[in-house]
Formats: C-alpha cells, sequence, structure tokens
C-alpha cells in the first residue's frame, strides 16, 4: 500500500516517509478513537433522555472524526496516485452505427417498403398518444371542477357578521380605526368569507362602491394578488396592507389598490343592520373574492 | 460491455473453508468471485480513473444530502400524521395548550417535543435539503462556467436541470406539511399562482387539492408527492446522471497530461472511495451539528395555519426566495383581452420561471446555435474566459436571480434601512433591468481581455492546438 519507490531513494529518505507514515496513522487512529467515544457518548446521552444540542454534536463529532481519519489514511497514507486511461470517443464508431441501422431496417420487416413501415408507425403512435390520453383521465377524479366556488362565498342578505368565536357585532362596538375580522354567522370557518371590519374616521370622506354602515366598511379579507390575508392595517394612512407581496388597499377609497403588485380592489361587502342593530350583510360579495383567475368577469355564467 | 476472458475459467478446486491462513481480504474476494466472478472486472473498474479537483466533489455533496434526506425522511414520516381533522392540543408545550390545532400540526409537535431524537432528525432533515438544494446549484454552476454540459454531456445537463426542479418541488411539498402559519402561507401563495393561469388554472387548481382551498386532502396528497412520488423522481434522475456520468466518463481540466482522448486522475479504489466517504462523513457530521444546534423552521413559534391569519415578515426557504421576489417586484399589471382576464400574479408567478428554465435547460443547444456554433465532442474543460459570451450570459443571469431573490426580503430591508417600501421596490425594479446587462457586459469585457492575454500557468490559450 506504500508509495511507489522513486529510483534513486536514499534510506534516509525512506526512512522520513516511514515515519510520516507512522505519525499519519496514529492520527488517524485518535480520530477514530474520538469518533468511537462520541458514539458511545452518543448511545449514552440517548438512554439518558436525550439532549438535542448534545446529540447533535456528539453526531458531529463522531462523523467528523471519521472523516477526518479516512482523509488522512487516503492523503497521506495511500498517497496521491495517478491512472490515465485511454478515452475511446463516444462519436467514434460510425460504421457500428451504420450496422446497427441496418439491421434494424432488415428485421423490422424487409417485405415492407419504407412506406407501409411508416404508416405502421404512425398508427401506433396514434394508438399510444390516444391510450396515454385515456389514461390521464383518471387524474380528473381527484377533485370536483370549478363551478361556482371562486365566484361565491356564504355571505347572504340578512346573514350577520359575527367574530371567529360566534359573537355578533352591533355598529356601536366597533370604534374609529378598529379593525375585526369577520365572519358570516353559522360559516365561521369558510376560508373564502373572511371578510375585515374597519371603523372609519367620520372627519374623513369615503369613495365607496357599495351601501355600508355609517363609518365603517368590510371588505374581503383575502388579497386579490396571491390569497393572503391582508393583516395588517396601518390607520394613520387609512390603508390595508398585505405582509406577503405588501399590497396596499386604500380604505377610504373603495379598496383600490394603491402600490404593491395587486391588480384589483378587495371587494366590498355591502352591510347594514338588522332590526335588533346587529350588522348583517345585504348580500354576497358582488365581485369574486380572491386571488385574480382568467373567467373572473363573467360573473353571469 | 463486461470484459470477456479468452481462457476456461478454472474449475472452483478450492472450497470456501479451504486455506484458513488466507487473510479475510482474500477469503471475501474468492467468496464473491466464486459466486459472481467479479476479480476480472474489478480489476479494471477499481482502477477506474477520477480527475481530482475539488470541483468535482460538488455534485458528491448533493447526493450525499439527498443520501442524509431520505435516512432521516424515513424517520420522520413514520412519525408525521398528514390529516387535517382539527384536536385540542395537550402536548407539553404551554403556549400552544389548549389550542385547536390539525392532527398533522400536533404530529410534528409531537416530534419535536416528546419523541427522543426527533427534534434533531427533523432539523437535519431541513437543514440537509438547504444544503441539497445549494450544492445542486453550486455544482451547476461550476458545469455551466466550465462547459462541462457540451456534447456529449448535454443529456447529463438536461437530467441534472430536472433534478433541481424535483428538488424544489421537494423542499416546498416538504416545508408544507407541518401545518403551521408560515407553510399554509405558502400553499396559499403557490395555489394562486396556479389559478391565475388562463383557461385551465382553476381546474388544475381544483383537482390538485380536491375543491376550494384550502380543501381538505391537501396534506394527503403532498405528503404523498413528498415521501413517495419526488423521491422516486430524484432517485431515478439521481442514478441515471450517475450511469451515463461512468459512461462518458469524467471531464478534466487540460494540462501537459491530460488530453480530449485520456482520463488523467486517481484510482476509484482507494483513493476516490476513501475521499468520497470522507466527504460523506463531513457532509453528514456538518448537517449533524447544524441540525443541533441551529433551530430551523420553528413551527411552534408559527402557530398553526389559520386562513385568515399571517405574520409578517415571513419568507420562504432560500430556494424559493427568487419566486417570491419576483411576485413583490412585479407590477400591478392586470387586465382582460377577449374575456380572459391576465392576472397580475401570472407572469411573475408562472410565465418568467418556465422561461427562465426552458433557457436553462435549452442551454447547450442554444450555445451551440448562438454561440460557438462547435458541434464537436469535448472531454477538456474551458475556463470562463474561453467563452466570453456564456461567461456573460451566466453572469447576467446569476445578477438577475441575485436581484430578485433580494427583493423577497424587500419589506424586511425596508424596515431596516428606514427607506420607504416602494423606494426599495423601485430601486430593485431598476436594478433587476440594468444590472444583468451591465454585469454581463463586464464579465464578457475581463473574459474577452484575459482570452486575448498571455496564457497563464503553462496552460495554453484557447484556441490553440492541446
Amino acid at each position: 500500500m506504500s508509495n511507489p519507490t522513486p529510483d534513486g531513494t536514499t534510506v534516509d529518505e525512506l526512512q522520513r516517509q516511514r515515519e510520516r507514515e507512522d505519525r499519519a496513522a496514529r492520527r488517524a487512529a485518535v480520530a477514530f478513537l474520538v469518533a468511537i467515544v462520541a458514539g458511545l457518548a452518543l448511545v449514552g446521552v440517548y438512554v439518558a433522555g436525550g439532549q438535542t444540542q448534545l446529540e447533535g454534536t456528539l453526531l458531529f463529532v463522531a462523523l467528523g472524526s471519521i472523516g477526518i481519519g479516512l482523509g488522512i489514511w487516503v492523503r497521506v497514507i495511500v498517497g496521491s496516485q495517478e491512472v490515465i486511461e485511454e478515452r475511446p470517443l463516444m462519436s467514434a464508431q460510425p460504421e457500428r452505427r451504420q450496422e446497427f441501422v441496418g439491421q434494424y431496417e432488415q428485421s423490422m420487416g424487409e417485405a415492407m417498403s419504407g412506406g407501409r413501415r411508416r404508416f405502421l408507425l404512425r398508427l401506433l403512435a396514434g394508438a399510444g398518444a390516444s391510450l396515454g390520453l385515456a389514461l390521464l383521465l383518471p387524474f380528473r377524479s381527484l377533485g370536483p371542477g370549478p363551478q361556482q366556488e371562486l365566484f361565491t362565498t356564504p355571505w347572504r342578505e340578512g346573514v350577520r357578521l359575527v367574530t371567529r368565536d360566534g359573537t355578533p357585532i352591533k355598529a356601536a362596538d366597533i370604534i374609529p380605526d378598529q379593525v375585526i375580522t369577520v365572519f358570516p354567522e353559522g360559516a365561521t370557518h369558510a376560508a373564502d368569507a373572511q371578510t375585515v371590519l374597519v371603523g372609519l374616521r367620520p372627519d374623513i370622506s369615503t369613495q365607496l362602491e357599495h351601501e355600508t354602515v355609517d363609518d365603517m366598511v368590510a371588505y374581503s379579507k383575502i388579497c386579490t394578488h396571491a390569497g393572503c390575508p391582508v393583516g395588517l392595517y396601518r390607520a394613520r394612512v387609512g390603508e390595508l396592507l398585505c405582509p406577503c407581496h405588501q399590497s396596499t388597499f386604500g380604505v377610504y377609497r373603495g379598496a383600490e389598490v394603491l402600490s404593491g403588485p395587486a391588480g384589483r380592489p378587495l371587494p366590498q361587502l355591502p352591510i347594514g343592520t338588522d332590526d335588533e342593530g346587529f350588522l348583517i350583510a345585504l348580500s354576497d360579495y358582488p365581485t369574486p373574492v380572491g386571488p385574480t383567475f382568467w373567467n373572473l368577469t363573467q360573473d353571469e355564467a | 460491455m463486461s470484459a470477456t476472458s479468452d481462457r476456461p475459467r478454472e474449475p472452483a478446486h478450492a472450497s470456501d473453508d479451504d486455506n484458513v491462513r488466507d487473510g479475510p481480504v482474500e477469503r471475501l474476494a474468492r467468496w464473491t468471485d466464486d459466486r459472481l466472478r467479479l476479480a476480472e472486472s474489478s480489476k479494471k473498474y477499481l482502477r477506474k480513473a477520477f480527475p481530482a479537483h475539488w470541483s468535482f466533489l460538488i455534485g458528491e455533496v448533493a447526493l450525499f444530502s439527498l443520501v442524509i434526506l431520505i435516512l432521516t425522511g424515513v424517520f420522520l414520516t413514520l412519525f408525521y400524521v398528514p390529516s387535517s381533522r382539527q384536536v385540542v392540543y395537550d402536548g407539553p408545550y404551554a403556549p400552544l395548550a389548549g389550542q385547536t390545532i390539525s392532527v398533522a400540526y400536533d404530529s410534528v409537535l409531537e416530534l419535536s417535543f416528546e419523541v427522543r431524537a426527533g427534534l434533531l432528525m427533523r432539523q437535519i432533515h431541513h437543514w440537509a435539503a438547504l444544503i441539497f438544494v445549494a450544492a445542486i446549484v453550486v455544482h451547476m454552476l461550476r458545469v455551466f462556467f466550465t462547459g462541462a454540459f457540451r456534447k456529449p454531456r448535454e443529456l447529463n445537463w438536461v437530467i441534472g436541470v430536472a433534478l433541481l426542479l424535483l428538488a424544489f418541488g421537494a423542499g416546498f411539498t416538504g416545508y408544507s406539511l407541518p401545518d403551521d402559519l408560515l407553510s399554509g402561507t405558502g400553499l396559499r401563495i403557490g395555489y394562486s399562482a396556479l389559478l391565475s393561469i388562463p383557461f385551465v388554472g382553476p381546474l388544475i387548481g381544483f383537482i390538485g387539492i380536491g375543491g376550494e382551498f384550502p380543501g381538505e386532502d391537501v396534506l394527503g396528497r403532498l405528503h404523498i408527492l413528498h415521501v413517495m412520488v419526488l423521491p422516486a423522481g430524484l432517485i431515478g434522475l439521481v442514478t441515471a446522471h450517475m450511469v451515463i456520468l461512468i459512461r462518458q466518463r469524467h471531464t478534466q481540466k487540460p494540462s501537459r497530461k491530460a488530453t480530449n482522448t485520456n482520463v488523467v486522475g486517481e484510482p476509484l479504489f482507494p483513493n476516490q472511495t476513501m475521499t468520497s466517504a470522507s466527504l460523506f462523513a463531513f457532509t453528514a457530521a456538518i448537517t449533524a451539528l447544524l441540525g443541533g444546534l441551529f433551530e430551523i423552521n420553528p413551527v411552534w413559534i408559527y402557530g398553526p395555519y389559520e386562513p385568515f391569519q399571517v405574520f409578517a415578515p415571513a419568507q420562504p426557504d432560500w430556494y424559493m426566495g427568487w419566486l417570491e421576489g419576483l411576485l413583490r417586484l412585479w407590477p400591478a399589471w392586470e387586465f382582460t383581452i377577449f374575456g380572459v382576464t391576465i392576472a397580475s400574479a401570472f407572469i411573475p408567478g408562472v410565465v418568467i420561471p418556465g422561461l427562465l428554465f426552458a433557457i436553462v435547460f435549452a442551454w447547450p443547444w442554444i450555445e451551440v446555435r448562438f454561440i460557438t456554433h462547435d458541434v464537436g465532442e469535448h472531454h477538456l474543460l474551458q475556463r470562463p474566459r474561453d467563452v466570453p459570451m456564456r461567461t456573460a450570459a451566466g453572469v447576467a443571469g446569476i445578477t438577475f436571480l441575485l436581484v430578485i431573490f433580494v427583493a423577497g426580503s424587500n419589506d424586511v430591508i425596508a424596515a431596516d434601512v428606514a427607506t420607504g417600501l416602494q423606494t426599495i421596490t423601485n430601486i430593485l425594479r431598476a436594478a433587476a433591468i440594468l444590472l444583468p446587462p451591465l454585469t454581463g457586459w463586464i464579465a464578457y469585457r475581463i473574459a474577452s481581455g484575459l482570452e486575448t492575454g498571455p496564457a497563464v500557468g503553462g496552460r495554453p490559450a484557447a484556441g490553440s492546438p492541446q
């Protein structure tokens, strides 16, 4: 396993080489011993109940020592060895290729003319393609196609606005600049119904699309860009901000996009109050909520 | 291509228990050779030449990370439960006590806090995933800038890019599984990008998760993708990658000895084998240290996923950052033509990533067609200066990706330097358009300057015969 001795090596040099290998062997031995100890310690830590930091460190020491030991072994004791191989070029055998093509032509039916064989091959390819198409269809079983889901939410005329825990809300509960997330009563787990109710400051004029109760407005909480909840409200400037891609929507201006990548305003939920003074929806959202999709404007479909 | 013998084999006259004085290596060799007749071909394969250069080991780091991922992943999947059924948390992590959470999230908490060595395994798995993708990317850059993808290696380039895509997929499905607030948000964004595809987007999205977001089936499907489909693809393609590598043999740097028709290197055994074993131990050691000491993806802090909750700032794993940045930088262009609405997330979320990957896939052919017009067979590596246009294209591409990667943290930057978010975004938009041509041009100038300069270090100048 030792390096080949070059011609003219003196006994002295050989001696030095041997000493070098001895030292390396000792160091590799120490490394492997450390790995053994660390491995046993790992067993101990596990049996004692486990401790993540200690486990990671011991594993590091054990594996690292093995790596060091092997490294010393291969670098110093095995030493650098050089092999030179010939490399046949990939493209060096055109006559073999010819042979193969000839064999193919012959074996695939000599009697058939090129045209007939091509015709058969095309039919076979067509059969494969049509079968492939048929075999793709089971993927369709993985889910229902979109019907009206993307266009509708559980909001309906007269449905109360409630908090996540189901508490209905009165207009007086909301003070200016306050923001709460509300759901339709009875559908507090409907992700597409999440709505943000914002208390407006009476001194600021508003431009809204739909009817609302005095001094508050309700918008869909789902960003029209990539669907994150529009979770932050900067009351000072009246902006709802989506923390994912930083689209901002002007609360006093019908939630129109003020900056960021969103392409359309947050839909506004028309709200009013019922006989008992609780906030209710006057209808479902007039436009689809959530991220834009291709037939969004074909609402009547 | 098995080696053939021109003389008949001697009958096996020695039984296994003959020659008790033989050492263990001899006995093992005889045992296997008597049954598989390996010694003959071993002689040839064990001395197969592996060109020795540190940069050839980066791909091995990726391979070893994959091994670590599979080993730790098998452990994790024994504890993970892909169910969105709601339960009340009653484990030891006090801040979540009594909260209603999904069974999936609960199983990850249990794995992290109650299963011995569970947290270590989980964190090693996540760190190894980050290293896996990083090693693939660096390996790919090495192959790109040294022209190692040229004929006859186009196929392995394409397989390599496909492996990168699978790694993205494995990473994304993996960190979506814990059903925590961060992963659910990532899933929501991915689903929205799908939804934006004209005509088929809603259909694909609905089929993909079994209905309207968030759906009941999504965790089970992600789980199967993550533990079965994607690993099968990864293992299959890695195998193909290596079989082709062995078939074509390694590239090498040109030298006095190394030419286009030979391979100069260290023998597969013992040198390369031991070096690789050592490298595997080091890779595993680093992931163990990271997994043991450095917290990653602490899902208990994020809380369970609720579709109406979100936290800021939220960043995905590093290799998704460029996609996130594209979504943030792209302006709010949304328009309707012939009744088809093009969502503002469609172009940055689907079209541009698709185009980028198409270019990367096709690069070996693009280069031959438009830059080098070289259809020869190459086994010698180039230096970046040897093909200035390629180097320029690579540098420009990296610059673009880095800018949009930084843009994935535009909110954090804005908070840090106390500048308006809009200003930061506009600066990054300008940088994404202007910087790539600039850095590409600089790279081109440097490369062509070096190319025409004197040969360095005894290497022949580009274009001169080897």
